[in-house]
């Protein structure tokens, strides 16, 4: 299955700025389906992002971030062809993570 | 019973108690092993200041402080969102020391959005997408030195983002 994780990381000088894009319905709970039936909570909770063995960033999210959430955060210390792990967790214990290389 | 016959009934006791605690220990080492491959603990959402419907409330049960305005952040979030299933927001700020930054909005069934966590090395500046159910009041809100401070906007919401 191809990843729902979209990342692309970009090292300017000491600089890299890191824009990710998860593929996730991120339902809040509140929403009616066609029926009329409420459609249950499920969003992502928890987004690490890690370079060289230490994070970086994390993400904590409620069911406010919208569809298909999207972040940028910037840090210091990497360079080109670093690897960038992304990973993520959901309310129903879903995750999913990748490896991305800062370009 | 004398005190002979109950001796070896002790030392099974002993041995089991050990047994326990071994057993403890490898399940304990164990965990610890996973968790090197799958980094996230789920438990690390703090659900409790996900849940609170006031913005007194919400950064007491993520921060245990209250916090206040500073115009030394930097809330960026449009004057008039149009789809508020999507209205992008981005919090900077150049207060040093930065340690987190969350994102309120009180208008909503729950009042906190997001949270970031900044560790030292990473910039005080985070942009994403959040739901509004309706015009409200945007907070955002930076940990800087153990200390809180806020900047609100509000935000006129045309086509609400949270409810059918």
């Amino acid at each position: 299955m191809a990843s729902t994780i979209r990342v692309r990381a970009i090292a300017s000088g000491d600089t890299t700025q890191v824009q990710s894009l998860i593929s996730h319905p991120m339902d809040s709970g509140f929403v009616k389906d066609s029926k009329g039936q409420l459609i249950p909570p499920h969003h992502i909770e928890v987004v690490e992002f890690e370079h060289a063995g230490k994070v970086v960033f994390t993400a904590l999210w409620g069911p406010a971030v919208s569809k298909d959430p999207y972040v940028k955060f910037s840090f210091k210390g990497a360079k080109k062809g670093d690897d960038l792990k992304v990973s993520w967790v959901d309310n129903k214990g879903q995750s999913d993570s990748t490896v991305a290389k800062i370009q | 019973m004398n005190e002979l016959s109950d001796a070896p009934g002790q030392t099974r006791r002993i041995i089991l108690k050990s047994a326990v605690g071994l057993a403890a220990f490898a399940l304990g080492a164990g965990g610890v092993l996973t968790s090197a491959y799958a980094a996230i603990d789920p438990k690390s959402w703090p659900e409790n200041a996900f849940k609170q419907k006031s913005e007194a409330d919400a950064l007491k049960a993520l921060y245990g402080k209250s916090g206040e305005a500073s115009d030394k952040v930097n809330l960026d979030a449009p004057e008039i969102a149009e789809n508020g299933a999507v209205v992008p927001i981005a919090v900077a700020t150049t207060l040093p020391g930065v340690t987190g930054i969350a994102i309120l909005v009180l208008e909503n069934p729950f009042t906190l959005a997001a949270a970031y966590k900044i560790p030292e090395g990473t910039e005080a500046s985070v942009a994403s997408r959040l739901k509004m159910a309706k015009t409200s009041k945007v907070v955002a809100v930076v940990e800087a030195g153990g200390k809180l401070y806020t900047a609100t906007k509000e935000v006129k919401v045309t086509v609400g983002g949270c409810g059918g």
